[in-house]
């Protein structure tokens, strides 16, 4: 008794088990879906969240000291200070290793004794150019390494100078400079200066051998033609091409190519009829150089590019900011790697926008007035400010400012493009290459893709549900059901494949007997039909009309052949010869050889199957009872089948077409292949395009994990499941009720 | 004939139209596929065209008649050819001349009218290579070890050359390709031990002797090999190319001399078979184009089988409870129509979402965890065999519910109860009565899943298949079953040498070969499983009454 009990015991706990262990295994495939809606989620939210500015370190600064710019390494762990007095400071800012933060951990002379420094100009990539009282000038950067010697990663920082330790000799004459502008690259560093004496002078050091390990040079003086009485800012492009002088409210651009001729001048359209006019306050160079920043006094930036016109190539204003309402903006600090700029204002307005996406992504106050230095650390991840005796440094949490919805989804004006546009270009050769996420092209390249597929696919696939479902008889509609929905069980790599490398020429030799493949199908069939009622009697007795679509098989293939042998004639007669240059020249369409018509084809192919099969099973699982009152009322086989049947079945056939969109918009391997995978903009039958799905499958591989790329393919994958999931959920709310409906009837 | 019209029949006719399309379609791609992935193992005809150029040159073509079309005389109006105006189409023929090594294309376009004379010469030879692809012309001379000997020796010389080229290849991939792992394996322990601190100078003294001794032997095999290459490369083919040119073919290279226009019917079908056993059984060659495709099928199936390993069970308790337990309620609602989903959503959805979150993400952290010692370069944190099994499996786990559960409503409930009535519990009910009797949905369910699984290929290009992997997932180094290990597919194969492939056209008829494999592979899949299907259903329909 007692084992029996035990066992019985055992048994119960045995039945628990099993009942916990499956109820987990039936949840899990819902956990699965949530798991995989929630981690496309987790991986695209970075992207749209909005910026955040926290104070990170601050600490106070010797009251003698008077800093006149900052900076802060790499990793955010030593900042340094350059100060009137010609000492560049550096401080820890974490505490680590022998030091706590805000220690000065070293400190050195940059100017000779008894000069003081007048005036730092930050020429960019972390170049700092100092005049000095003696009128003397020189470049420095200051540099850092990581040492390791403790077994605890040490930042070691250090004073370079790129161009020697020697005074540079701009002026010919020794004269001060108010103004200066700089940028250099292997072979040649140039000045463009303002001396005191009114000349805008232009001053080239020639490398003799490489400035990269050699700071050996040659000299060259230049006078620039241009006679203006005070300049407010020099600026020059990093790959030495232009110089920018904003002198009042006039922009003078020159070449810097051999003889610094004027090249143009913008005279922004500025608010001038309200009752105080508007005027230019700051100039910056956005990063890559190829666009300008100015700031006016009414809080606006404006976003300039070379723009080719009918005229050549001219300067014109892109896009405006909002960086205050009504204070000017003093200064604009631009990134060294992306497109984004800082503006401040007299009373400490800090503003953060991004150009390209047009994107306002922070405004707000950090400290009290304008801050006398101001730097944005080499990561752009921070930002560390100098303002009433104290050193402040932020945390910027700004990831992906190049993505916003309205980037994605709008028109952009990219810099060297003409107007705004939708592109998809996400990766190119070049180093200071702009990423242009448009999901406009792709998207659309999906529903264009889609359609073609469905305008072939559906007429196919619903007549033939029809046939089978209605008039096949039982014994031939067995062996002709599976062998359609064979065709599901195909790899769309085979697909893909031969639509690609078979189809598509064909195509393109043959393209006038695809058009007569239109006509002469049906017309064919037709014929047969009519033949086939011509027919006697007895014979009819003997190939019975359910017996249509094998009679008609013949009768389609020599319509095909008929297609195809008349093709080259029709080419001949009709194109000169060649259907292609006729289209290319005489219709001016592009033609690709794998084109919406070749995918069109191909994913029919794929999406017929999954139609069929749904829609079959709906009009054949009309109740019969239906079609026999029909029947009995008068009404022929047609009749009933189109105003009984197909009315019945309607919700079923219409979840099956959307089944059938829902297979074709997430389709990858067939437009992979079949397609040129060009992301345009063009409904024509004659050319490719790029879905969502291949183009996640061709950019993916190379993406960089955790980048504005890697999570805008998620964001498409995100788009693709949505989209899947509305059209299945949809078609499956219509066939359950249908289902409900059939059994009340 | 209007009567006719009122009545509908043109319009059923016209419905019938659609189904025969469909049916045409269908066979007519199955017929495209086996007729030219067959035809690539059917020895072809060598040709010999004279023919006169336009610049009224005479020249030689030799090889295989590849391609043939007509094309309108218009389109070669800048050939300024001396055609009759008449015609209005004429015939050119694409030659596959191979000779990779003397002209830089191994494919001709030749104009049926510029031939003089066609010839099927029976010295003509193809002789297949490991490099530079085929060569087509006259056997002049072989060379044994330097003295010219007579042709009869061929099959010997090509017989002793792959004895030898088997024991390089034993030598490289298994005994150097083990020393190789043993000493890296010996250098991550180092390095795990150092991470770790429990380093102590015996153990590097004792890893360190290891590694020294593997290298003694890795010298030995070293030398092996060089003496193997030696006398490997000891003779020599003459052969002389369609333009008159002698070229010496070293005969380690070679892999088949074969005199196609000298076999007979039955010849040529011994010689189909080989060629198809040995595409079957070999390793590709140059860049995939050539050779076998082993591996790609290697990996297919070792992926698949991984794969049904984790969806057969999941599959068959998420619909035993969809069935059977499940209550009529918002949950079983929710639970079917994220079945539908999941069979709906795209498949490169899966591939992103198993590359981040398997991937990146699962397989970052087994990194951290547990192979600090190969860090940076990623253990599991890279694609991979194990990831894309995973994900295979989340994506086919639809196709396995639905068709168990199909199964499981077609099992009569007069067997559950009668189970229920003598004592049995729930589970046991189903362990001994329910689940025997759906097996066959359940196979059927599993035999879907793994013809779907052998197709797919988007999402495999983001999580693990790679064009070239250098070793199986499965090998003679402990512990054999290496999960990490990127594999090749042969869906991906397909795609990759029919369109990342160099020399597109000449790798055309292996990616029909392969694309015939692998469709020959799904549907005799699916025909079993719908043929295991519908025997059941008779079957169950018998139980009913």
């Amino acid at each position: 008794m007692a084992i029996a009990s035990k066992s019985a015991n055992a048994r119960k706990v045995k039945n628990s088990l099993a009942k916990w262990i499956i109820s987990l295994g039936g949840i899990s495939v819902l956990f699965t879906l949530v798991l995989i809606f929630m981690y496309l989620l987790y991986v695209i939210k970075p992207i749209f969240e909005s910026v955040k500015v926290t104070p990170d370190t601050q600490f106070a600064i010797a009251e003698s000291e008077q800093v006149l710019a900052t900076g802060v390494d790499e990793l955010k762990e030593v900042a340094y200070t350059i100060t009137a007095q010609g000492m560049i400071n550096f401080y820890q800012l974490v505490d680590g290793g022998r030091y706590q933060a805000g220690d000065k951990i070293l400190s050195q002379q940059l100017v000779a004794d008894g000069e003081k420094l007048t005036q730092v100009v930050d020429v960019g990539q972390e170049q700092k150019l100092l005049l000095d009282s003696g009128g003397h000038i020189q470049l420095v950067v200051p540099s850092f390494s990581a040492s390791f010697d403790t077994g605890e990663r040490l930042i070691k920082p250090s004073v370079h100078y790129p161009l020697g330790r020697a005074y540079l000799p701009i002026d010919e004459s020794n004269m001060p400079l108010s103004k200066l502008g700089f940028a250099m690259d292997d072979e040649k560093a140039i000045f463009v200066g303002f001396s005191h004496d009114q000349r805008l002078i232009k001053t080239t050091l020639f490398a003799e051998d490489d400035f990269s390990y050699d700071s050996a040079y040659q000299v060259q003086y230049q006078v620039v033609d241009y006679a203006v009485n005070a300049v407010d800012d020099i600026l020059l492009t990093p790959d030495l091409a232009m110089a920018f002088i904003r002198h009042s409210d006039q922009v003078a651009v020159f070449s810097l190519d051999e003889d610094a001729e004027l090249k143009a001048t913008i005279i922004p359209q500025l608010e001038q009829n309200s009752s105080s006019q508007s005027r230019l306050t700051s100039m910056a160079l956005l990063s890559g150089g190829s666009s300008l920043l100015l700031g006016d006094d009414r809080g606006n930036v404006s976003q300039w590019f070379e723009v080719a016109t009918d005229k050549g190539r001219a300067f014109k204003e892109i896009r405006r900011f909002k960086a205050s309402d009504h204070e000017p903006v003093v200064a604009i600090y631009t990134e060294q790697y992306r497109k984004s700029f800082y503006t401040q204002t007299p009373s400490g307005e800090i503003g953060l926008f991004y150009t390209t996406s047009a994107a306002d992504l922070w405004r707000g106050t950090l400290h009290q007035g304008k801050a006398q230095a101001f730097a944005i650390a080499p990561r752009s991840d921070a930002l560390i400010l100098y303002s009433e005796k104290k050193l402040a440094t932020f945390t910027v949490d700004n990831e992906h400012p190049e993505v916003t919805w309205q980037a994605l989804w709008q028109e952009v004006w990219y810099e060297g493009y003409p107007e705004p546009d939708f592109i998809w270009q996400s990766t190119s050769g070049t180093d200071d290459f702009e990423a242009k996420f448009s999901l406009v092209p792709i998207s659309f390249g999906t529903i264009k893709a889609a359609m073609y597929a469905m305008m072939f696919a559906v007429p196919i696939a619903l007549t033939a549900a029809i046939y089978t479902a209605y008039f096949m008889t039982p014994g031939l509609r067995r062996k002709v059901k599976p062998t359609i929905e064979l065709m599901e069980a195909l790899p769309t790599v085979i697909l893909g494949f031969l639509a690609g490398l078979w189809l598509a020429p064909i195509i393109e030799v043959y393209l006038p007997a695809i058009v007569l493949l239109l006509v002469f199908i049906p017309l064919s069939v037709f014929t047969t039909a009519l033949a086939w009622h011509k027919l006697p009697r007895n014979y009819k007795a003997r190939i019975p009309e359910t017996w249509a679509p094998i009679i008609l098989i013949p009768a389609i293939a020599i319509a095909a052949y008929a297609a195809f042998t008349l093709s080259p004639v029709l080419e001949l007669h009709l194109f000169a010869g060649d259907v292609r240059q006729f289209i290319t020249n005489d219709l001016g369409i592009d033609f690709d050889q794998r084109n919406a018509l070749v995918v069109g084809i191909a994913m029919g192919f794929a999406v017929i199957p999954t139609i069929f099969s749904m829609a079959e099973d709906a009009i054949f699982s009309v109740p019969k009872h239906l079609t026999s009152g029909s029947l009995a009322l008068g009404a022929t086989q047609w009749q009933t089948l189109v105003k009984v049947v197909l009315l019945t079945a309607s919700p079923g056939i219409f979840s099956a077409v959307m089944m059938g969109l829902g297979r074709a918009v997430g389709e990858t391997m067939i437009v992979l292949m079949a397609t040129g995978n060009t992301p345009i903009l063009d409904w024509s039958i004659f050319q490719g395009m790029r879905t969502l799905a291949a183009n996640i499958a061709v950019e993916m591989p190379e993406s960089e994990v955790g980048s504005s790329h890697y999570r805008i393919l998620f964001l498409a994958a995100f788009v693709l499941f949505v989209f899947t999931f509305v059209f299945n959920t949809l078609a499956e709310f219509v066939r359950q009720r249908l289902r409900e409906k059939y059994s009340s009837l | 004939m209007n009567n006719w019209f009122k009545s509908g029949a043109p319009w059923v006719w016209l419905s019938a139209g659609g189904v025969s399309i469909s049916l045409i379609s269908v066979l007519g791609l199955l017929w495209l596929i086996a007729s030219r992935g067959l035809s690539y193992f059917w020895p072809a005809d060598l040709y010999q065209f004279e023919m006169t150029a336009a610049d009224g040159k005479n020249l030689t073509v030799i090889g295989e008649i590849y391609d043939r079309e007509s094309i309108p005389v218009a389109q070669l109006a800048h050939l300024e050819l001396n055609i009759d105006p008449i015609t209005k189409t004429i015939e050119r023929l694409l030659i596959k001349t191979g000779n990779r090594e003397l002209v830089s294309l191994d494919f001709r376009w030749i104009l049926v009218p510029q031939i003089n004379e066609t010839l099927l010469p029976e010295a003509l030879v193809v002789i297949e290579r490991r490099t530079n692809g085929n060569f087509y012309g006259y056997i002049d001379d072989i060379i044994l070890d330097g003295q010219s000997v007579s042709l009869d020796k061929m099959p010997e010389l090509l017989a002793r050359v792959s004895a030898f080229q088997k024991q390089i290849a034993r030598l490289q991939s298994s005994d150097i390709g083990a020393i190789n792992y043993q000493i890296e394996r010996a250098r991550l322990q180092e390095r795990k031990h150092k991470l770790d601190g429990t380093l102590t100078d015996e153990l590097q003294k004792e890893i360190s002797s290891n590694v020294s001794k593997l290298q003694a032997e890795y010298q030995v095999l070293e030398r092996q090999l060089l003496v193997l290459r030696e006398q490997v490369a000891r003779d020599q083919i003459v052969v002389r190319a369609m333009d008159g040119q002698k070229v010496n073919i070293n005969l380690a290279d070679v892999l088949q001399v074969t005199f196609n226009n000298q076999l007979s019917f039955f010849g040529k079908l011994k010689l189909f078979f080989s060629q198809v056993a040995a595409f079957v059984t070999d390793d590709p060659r140059e860049a995939n184009t050539e050779g076998g495709v082993f591996p790609a099928i290697f990996g297919t199936v070792l992926m698949v089988l991984l794969m049904t390993v984790i969806v057969s069970p999941l599959g068959v308790m998420a619909a035993i409870y969809l069935h059977e337990y499940a209550g009529n309620n918002a949950l079983t609602k929710l639970l079917r129509i994220a079945v539908i989903n999941l069979a709906g959503v795209p498949s490169i959805v899966y591939g992103v979402f198993g590359l981040g979150f398997f991937v990146y993400m699962v397989g970052g952290s087994l990194d951290q965890l547990f192979y600090q010692e190969t860090l940076p370069s990623p253990t599991f944190g890279t694609p991979g065999v194990m990831w894309s099994a995973i994900t295979l499996a989340i994506l086919t786990l639809p196709v396995v519910i639905v068709s168990t559960e199909e199964g499981l409503s077609r099992i009569p409930s007069a067997m559950r109860h009668g189970s229920l009535a003598l004592g049995a519990t729930k589970a046991e009910t189903l362990w001994r009565i329910i689940l025997p009797i759906a097996s066959p949905a359940i196979m059927t369910g599993i035999i879907l899943a793994i013809a779907r699984a052998a197709g797919e290929v988007a999402p495999l290009m983001l999580v693990g298949v790679v064009k070239m992997a250098p070793n199986l997932p499965l090998d003679g180094n402990f512990p054999f079953l290496h999960l990490d290990r990127k594999f090749m597919h042969l869906g991906f194969h397909i795609y990759d040498v029919g369109f990342q492939s160099p020399n597109v056209e000449a790798a055309r008829p292996l990616v029909y070969a392969t694309a015939l494999l692998l469709v020959s592979i799904i549907v005799a899949l699916n025909m079993t499983a719908v043929s295991i299907r519908n025997r059941l259903r008779e079957k169950y329909r018998l139980l009913e009454h």
